[in-house]
């Protein structure tokens, strides 16, 4: 028996050894046409919408990235500080009070006046000369001097901060051609920073302080460093709480729950927490967590247990998911030998649905690390420069850092809003990535 | 293929005492409001294969299911009348599942051995109920489980891989080594064929037949031909009711009810 092959796309060698199709009616051929070029048309429109959104994508990260790149160098001056006894320490008692407080501005104007060649005595050139240095200046000589009292009476080169105006003028952010009112750096110090980027004492280095310093209202010297503990002591609260809470509920309703109203109840609430708005949890969290049982605010043990609330849902579901996904051939092999309920969940279901417990979870504590909301309502919008010791010490969080550094209109603040962002954003990805692979590396196929 | 003497307990209760494994009374289940099983009652010999041969939805695997309440899993599902175990019945509250379990082994229809290594598969059974008090003596448990299980030849280099990563009948295999492996009496086999290619069945059906010696088995088949070549006795189910039990031979050749000749003439089913 001849079978019909329709002229299409699958015609051809492949046919087989039928007629030449001058069988098929007109009509099939016309509704053919017209299939082919809904599918087409389909396709295009799918293409042209992936195509629409990484163009977004394109420019969110373009724009991130082309203002926030500079963050990540910051603009120092290599000083021969001469560390005058006289100054330093007057009685020679090496009194830890006395290194601590010395006028170390004082010898990095000095030894920078020195470099340029300006007089000391001049107080106009000496206020040009300091407002090229950071006004934590003291902090790179402090630590040196700190850590190594016998350097006192020498001369030590010590790398310090430039000034955030010279940053902007290192990075070209401040435009050198403008009239020098405006531009708020006077020709003498235009002059002093070329012949110093000229000698290479003035340079761009890598930007340690912005992963390592805490807030401050100096731009060159404001880093994400307190804020990264705090965030890190948030996802730790969150890992030891949601985690265990979150799996236990899983399986509780997933395995063992009757089903009756309540349960579908929870179910349903369960559901609607996730989507429950961010800001909630933190009023929530204000309410209960400050006000009613007394901790201590801005502290990340309560930003930690708002956002454990709010990771809570997505484990659950993520866990009850990735449980229901077990076939239920290998529930029925385990309890065919003789296994127990309790012994057939923690030797074969749990296991089995790790892949997607850990994929949920790792999701959940990257949406939890980027919230920002609930932590505004809970004070961790603060300006916390030493670094918390504990989870009840004030402390911010990465997102917040963000936030706040958004607000200021300075140029170094800009940079470093983009900066934090990109690290943030960094996190985010790997986090997701390592979601990605354990799912790719313990996906079975049954 | 039909050597062994086997009795017509049915028709000779003295006998039954002593070659019957397996009693059923009257066993009615209900998957809510749907009767799926009717007042079945049937002896169930030792050492012997016993077969449930019907079509689809009959309730043999339903009734099969019942000898290790495998059915309590299923919220909705409810079992009245008996089923004995050597003068036990295992629906009294008091008898433990987990024992029974232990007791009754069961190999199903798709070959699940567990996503760990081959060894893992065995020995679990023999680790959760405490059977083994050192690794020599799990040792030994695993080999011979396999061995029993005609697998171990192929097998035994590789204990560490695993068994998800064997043939579909040699997974199958590996299901029966891990029933046995806790020294059960009753193993229960729910078309353990069906996802095999003949050449693996037929490897399966030596094993069976092999088994038969020190085990009471019951095997769920939908092929006929299967049910005649392994089994001794022969049960027929058709929409929940058992119609027709007896020595395979006399079932296939001369059946009494006129249902039964209709199913295995091919008449429907």
């Amino acid at each position: 028996m001849a079978v019909e092959t329709v002229p299409g796309p699958f015609s051809g060698p492949m046919a087989g050894p039928s007629g030449p199709g001058a069988a098929a009616s007109a009509a099939i051929k016309r509704s053919i046409k017209k299939r082919y070029a809904a599918e087409r048309r389909f396709r295009a429109y799918g293409v042209a919408a992936i195509l629409f959104g990484l163009v977004f994508l394109a420019v969110l990260f373009g724009s991130i990235v082309s203002t926030g790149y500079t963050a990540f160098v910051q603009s120092s001056l290599e000083l021969n500080v001469f560390l005058d006894r006289s100054v330093i320490d007057p009685d020679g008692k090496r009194e830890p009070t006395a290194l601590m407080t010395a006028d170390y501005t004082l010898l990095a104007k000095k030894a920078l006046a020195s470099a340029v060649g300006a007089d000391p005595a001049n107080k106009m050139q000496m206020r040009e000369v300091g407002a090229l240095l950071s006004r934590d200046v003291d902090v790179e000589i402090r630590k040196a001097v700190l850590a190594d009292p016998s350097v006192i009476g020498k001369t030590v080169p010590i790398w310090v901060l430039a000034s955030g105006r010279v940053d902007n003028l290192m990075k070209g952010t401040l435009d050198r051609n403008l009239p020098a009112q405006t531009r708020k750096i006077s020709d003498q110090q235009l002059a002093w920073i070329d012949k110093l980027s000229a000698s290479g004492a003035l340079a761009k280095r890598f930007n340690t302080g912005l992963f390592t310093n805490g807030a401050s209202s100096n731009p060159e010297t404001a880093g994400i460093g307190v804020a990264m503990v705090g965030s890190l002591f948030m996802m730790i609260t969150v890992l030891l709480l949601a985690v265990p809470l979150g799996v236990a509920a899983a399986v509780y309703l997933q395995e063992f729950a009757p089903k009756n109203f309540w349960t579908d109840l929870i179910e349903v609430n369960i559901n609607n927490l996730a989507a429950v708005p961010s800001i909630v949890f933190g009023l929530l969290g204000l309410a209960i967590f400050i006000n009613f049982a007394g901790l201590p605010r801005s502290a990340s043990i309560v930003g930690g247990l708002v956002l454990t609330l709010m990771t809570l849902p997505t484990i659950i579901i993520a866990t009850r998911a990735a449980i229901g996904a077990v076939p239920p051939s290998i529930r029925e092999a385990a309890l065919g030998v003789g296994a127990s309920k309790m012994q057939t969940i923690a030797h074969h279901v749990v296991p089995l649905a790790m892949p997607g417990i850990l994929t949920g979870t790792i999701i959940g504590l990257a949406k939890a690390l980027g919230e920002t909301a609930p932590l505004l309502m809970i004070g961790m919008v603060a300006f916390v420069v030493e670094y918390p010791t504990s989870p009840l010490a004030p402390s911010t969080a990465l997102p917040v850092q963000i936030y706040m550094w958004a607000t200021s209109a300075e140029r170094g603040f800009v940079e470093r809003t983009a900066g934090a962002t990109i690290i943030l954003l960094a996190v985010l990805i790997c986090m997701n990535l390592v979601a990605v692979i354990l799912r790719r590396k313990y996906e079975r196929r049954w | 293929m039909l050597k062994m003497p086997t009795l017509d307990v049915q028709s000779s209760p003295v006998d039954a005492r002593t070659e019957t494994k397996v009693v059923a009374q009257d066993v009615n289940v209900f998957y809510g409001a749907k009767q799926a099983l009717q007042s079945v009652s049937v002896n169930i010999p030792d050492r012997a294969v016993m077969a449930f041969i019907g079509p689809s939805g009959c309730g043999k695997s339903t009734f099969l299911r019942c000898i290790n309440r495998m059915n309590d899993t299923i919220p909705i599902a409810k079992v009245t009348g008996k089923i004995i175990i050597d003068n036990q019945d295992i629906y009294d509250p008091s008898l433990d599942v987990v024992q029974l379990r232990a007791r009754v082994g069961m190999v199903f229809q798709k070959p699940n051995p567990f996503p760990k290594s081959i060894f893992e598969n065995v020995a679990y059974g023999p680790r959760i109920h405490g059977l083994c008090h050192s690794k020599a003596d799990l040792d030994d448990v695993v080999q011979s489980s396999l061995e029993k299980a005609g697998l171990w030849k192929e097998v035994k280099d590789r204990l560490d891989e695993p068994g998800t990563g064997l043939s579909g009948g040699q997974q199958q295999r590996l299901c029966i080594a891990r029933a046995i492996a806790v020294n059960p009496e009753v193993i229960l086999m729910d078309e353990p064929c069906s996802a095999l290619d003949p050449i693996a069945t037929a490897r399966i059906e030596e094993l069976i037949d092999e088994l038969r010696k020190n085990y009471c088995i019951i095997i769920v088949t939908h092929s006929m031909q299967q049910a005649a070549r392994v089994s001794q006795r022969t049960a027929f189910f058709h929409l929940g009711e058992l119609v027709e039990e007896g020595v395979t031979s006399e079932i296939f050749t001369s059946p009494k009810q006129k249902r039964t000749q209709d199913y295995i003439t091919g008449r429907f089913g």
